[in-house]
């Protein structure tokens, strides 16, 4: 590799070849992963859930899950190899030598410890610093350094009485506390809202660049990496198929699965439909023995099957590392996108009115006057950090919260409050598709049941309503084999299919869609929205969606809310609106939201 | 989680040894009850020969303190506790479930009043409040069951709605909300089918305790009549003549005990099921 032919001066951390199992059966969690991360650098390690990326993070702690074995390779941290240090060894090596930030501080946070006591503990495990004293100082000066103020006021604190922005600073502060050669940072901004987030993404690498810190930043979040590391790394099935600079591996991905990624983030100033893909990575103990996107990959040929392509370095003058024999191949994904706005012709007929609308939870109003039409065929995002009234509104509208005041108008017709006062036609006139795919469908009960109940309250025949489901399986792309089966076998995505079929079978004229996609991966989500944009333009449906993740309202609405505080701040056509917020509070909402910038291709 | 159709709690916990040695010790000790009387060589109370004797030919393991047969009682006295603690406990059970069923999916003012009552009834100690009732209205199998019932009722009540609330807030009851599904329809399809592994393990754990109780009360002689053949009746008649005659005394015992383990074993095999505990290990 052309990445060790150079100074090994300042390298930090080193992952060779390292192979970690399933225990029992053998199956390979993540195979053949070579890493480099000089000090005072950020490796951004991407790829979806499942891929084996949270699994090399806690290896390079020397740590592996229940049931998970590091089956060989070494991870060498100076001259130390982790792989070789018994549990005691290991003890001492964490938190002083390599250290972890956890991605839900919430939870990471000994509840019953304050915020002092707690830094402090790790300074006494290690013995850092010759006394109590010093111990102190280094306390304020750590919290100092993630940008919290080390007063004795703070410092006795408890963790829920700090906001979680706090939360996971303190987290970074207990990981930099005994000054660490390496950091493993698992998603630690997942929970924050946009504009704590980019300030958190901030004080990171400031930290790891001015003390020489050698950080492994995992994520799924591309817009993230690429604002935030100076490498990348892409995992897919548990190999690393592609590693280079930022800029090499945003503006010329080399792995056709790079590109569809790539294709796949949404683009916030773009006029452009992102583009997904179908299907799943195998699990381990199902890969193939050779390429293991070949089964999705357009260019597959017999000599992508037949082995795992080797290493080869496509970067000019900088390290471009990539296994695929077809690199570059792939055409250039984001050319495929098309105008998205444009296509779905907007109507002047109102489908949903809300006037004056109240809501809030025992006296205590979260939504505070809100006024908005959406019109037949269009889709109005309503956009806002959490706590910013947003699902409440939601909520009210698909009658599931029933503390509101104000009138919401479907058809001409005002709703009841709640849905079980509504009739049946207005109930299954307007249907919900939640944010979790994982408890949004009944667990013990086949796919094909679920979506064939609002059939059935409507009093269709059990024959016709089957034909009805099948249909609308085909429409989601699943197929109607998927019927018998259960949530439990089926994918994220897939659920995901499985509720829009479910809200869409009984032929609303209102959708909405809350967060819809938060918690799917990136090309799954940009299907999702594919499949969205189409439906919601072939049945001519009126659309409210809820996100809190701004570049992808570009991609499926017509106009956007923007929701502060329970009040709507802003309201107008997407692209005019996301180009030139009027509102101060729109304007910082976008400059907090990490995109992908754009890199010159040289 | 399994790849296939999802196994439920009670198919997955049959692969482990100790739910499997349970069901086979209550199968026998229910095979006892139901085929004994059959088998049994003498009626529960035929003379058989000299009282409090080790030895009597024609018996295996001799007589008892009115001279009958120590076998043939022990393979009389069983049906009365399995049918009692098995009726009680189904009361109990269908009761209390429901009521947590009804109390974590209304919360409110409803959750209050049902709960709290349940907490009132499991103020009261089981066995004081089956003596004294035993004693005032006499020992008849339907006060008995009742009591048994009504004291089980209320801590299934409490597991049933615990196990219930997190159910409760997940985004697929709401969707048969916004779809109007009725209450009932919620309930009975939606939320109960995903509580049934800590229910399962708690109604094992439930007839353990009666079956317990019941034989507990025919020691205290509150069995339902007079010389009945009856396993926790049988212990206390004879253990006076433990040293001379013991079988009259450890055959029941052992019965109740073996049965009492074997729902132990499944509940606790279910409930590691549940739990998770042997997730992977399917021979553990």
């Amino acid at each position: 590799m052309s990445g060790t032919m150079q100074s090994r001066e300042n390298v930090a951390l080193e992952i060779r070849g390292l192979r970690i199992d399933v225990a029992e059966s053998g199956a390979d969690i993540v195979d053949e992963v070579d890493l480099t991360i000089r000090r005072g650098e950020v490796l951004g390690l991407v790829g979806e859930s499942g891929s084996g990326k949270t699994t090399i993070g806690l290896a390079v702690l020397g740590h592996a899950r229940r049931g998970v074995a590091i089956h060989g390779g070494t991870v060498r941290i100076g001259d130390r190899d982790l792989n070789g240090l018994d549990a005691k060894e290991l003890r001492s090596v964490r938190g002083k030598l390599v250290s972890y930030v956890p991605q839900d501080p919430g939870t990471a946070l000994n509840p019953a410890l304050r915020i002092g006591k707690q830094i402090m503990e790790v300074l006494e495990t290690h013995g850092f610093g010759a006394n109590q004293a010093e111990r102190e100082a280094r306390v304020v000066e750590v919290l100092s350094e993630v940008m919290l103020p080390g007063v004795p006021e703070f410092l006795r604190r408890y963790p829920h009485q700090l906001s979680g922005g706090q939360q996971q600073r303190v987290g970074l502060a207990m990981a930099f506390a005994c000054r660490p050669a390496v950091i493993v940072l698992d998603e630690p901004t997942t929970g924050l809202d946009v504009s704590t987030q980019t300030h958190v993404l901030q004080t990171i690498r400031d930290l790891a660049a001015r003390h020489g810190v050698a950080a492994l930043y995992v994520t799924h979040d591309l817009a993230v990496v690429a604002t935030l590391a100076d490498q990348v790394a892409v995992m897919y099935a548990g190999r690393v198929v592609e590693q280079g600079s930022t800029a090499d591996i945003f503006a010329n991905p080399a792995h056709p699965y790079t590109r569809y990624l790539v294709a796949a983030a949404p683009e916030m100033d773009g006029d452009r439909q992102m583009v997904g893909l179908v299907g799943r990575a195998p699990s381990p103990g199902k890969r193939p023995v050779g390429c293991a996107f070949a089964l999705r990959c357009e260019l597959a040929t017999e000599e992508c099957v037949a082995e795992f392509p080797a290493v080869t370095d496509v970067g000019t003058d900088r390290p471009h590392q990539v296994r695929c024999v077809h690199a570059f191949g792939v055409p250039d994904r984001t050319a495929l996108r098309v105008a998205s706005t444009a296509r779905v012709a907007r109507e002047s007929e109102v489908a949903l009115s809300i006037r004056h609308v109240d809501a809030g939870y025992s006296g205590t109003n979260v939504v505070h006057d809100v006024s908005f039409d959406i019109q037949r065929g269009e889709c109005v995002a309503l956009v806002g950090e959490s706590g910013s009234g947003k699902s409440t509104l939601s909520r009210s509208i698909g009658g599931l919260h029933r503390e509101w005041t104000g009138e919401i108008v479907l058809d001409g017709t005002p709703l009841e409050k709640s849905s079980r006062n509504r009739p049946v036609a207005q109930r299954l006139s307007i249907q919900y598709v939640f944010q979790n795919p994982y408890s949004s469908l009944h667990p013990r009960r086949p796919v094909a049941e679920s979506i064939a109940r609002p059939l059935a309250i409507a009093g269709v025949d059990a024959r016709e309503a089957a034909i009805e489901v099948d249909r609308m399986l085909e429409r989601v792309s699943l197929g109607s084999a998927y019927g018998s089966r259960y949530p439990d076998q089926l994918s994220g995505g897939e659920r995901q299919r499985v509720a829009i079929a479910r809200a869409l079978v009984s032929k609303p004229h209102m959708l909405i869609c809350d967060e819809v996609t938060s918690a799917l991966d990136v090309l799954v989500q940009a299907a999702i929205i594919e499949l969205l944009v189409d439906l919601q333009r072939d049945l001519g449906l009126a659309m409210l969606f809820v996100t809190h993740n701004l570049p992808l309202v570009r991609s499926i609405a017509q106009r956007v809310a923007v929701m502060s505080d329970g009040k709507i701040v802003e309201l107008g056509d997407t692209a005019q609106t996301l180009q030139h917020p009027q509102e101060e509070y729109t304007k910082r909402l976008l400059a907090d939201t990490p995109v992908i910038p754009t890199f010159s291709n040289d | 989680m399994s790849a296939e159709k999802p196994a439920g709690v009670w198919r997955s916990s049959l692969r482990l040894w100790r739910t499997r040695i349970g069901i086979a010790l209550v199968l026998l000790l229910v095979g006892v009850a139901i085929v004994g009387p059959w088998v049994a060589k003498f009626s529960p109370s035929e003379f058989a020969g000299t009282p409090n004797t080790r030895h009597v030919p024609g018996t295996w393991l001799g007589t008892d303190y009115l001279g009958q047969d120590v076998v043939s009682r022990f393979l009389h006295g069983g049906r009365s506790i399995l049918w009692m603690a098995s009726v009680s406990t189904l009361l109990g059970f269908v009761f209390g479930a429901a009521i947590g069923l009804v109390a974590a999916y209304n919360r409110g003012r409803l959750d209050d009043v049902l709960m709290r009552g349940m907490d009132i009834l499991l103020a009261f100690p089981q066995l004081l409040l089956a003596l004294v009732a035993l004693t005032t209205i006499g020992p008849e199998p339907w006060l008995i069951i009742t009591i048994v019932a009504f004291t089980t009722m209320p801590r299934i009540a409490r597991i049933t709605r615990g196990a219930t609330v997190p159910v409760v807030e997940r985004d697929f009851i709401g969707a048969a909300e916004a779809l109007g599904e009725s209450r009932f329809r919620i309930i009975t399809k939606e939320l109960l089918p995903n509580v049934t592994g800590p229910l399962l393990v708690e109604a094992n754990l439930r007839l353990t305790y009666s079956i317990a109780t019941i034989a507990g009360l025919g020691f205290l002689g509150f069995a339902t009549e007079v010389n009945a053949a009856d396993w926790g009746q049988m212990v206390q008649e004879n253990r006076t003549a433990l040293t001379v005659a013991p079988w009259g005394t450890l055959l029941p015992a052992f019965a109740i005990a073996l049965l009492t383990v074997g729902t132990g074993l499944i509940a606790d095999g279910v409930s590691r099921t549940v739990a998770g505990v042997d997730r992977g290990r399917p021979d553990a």
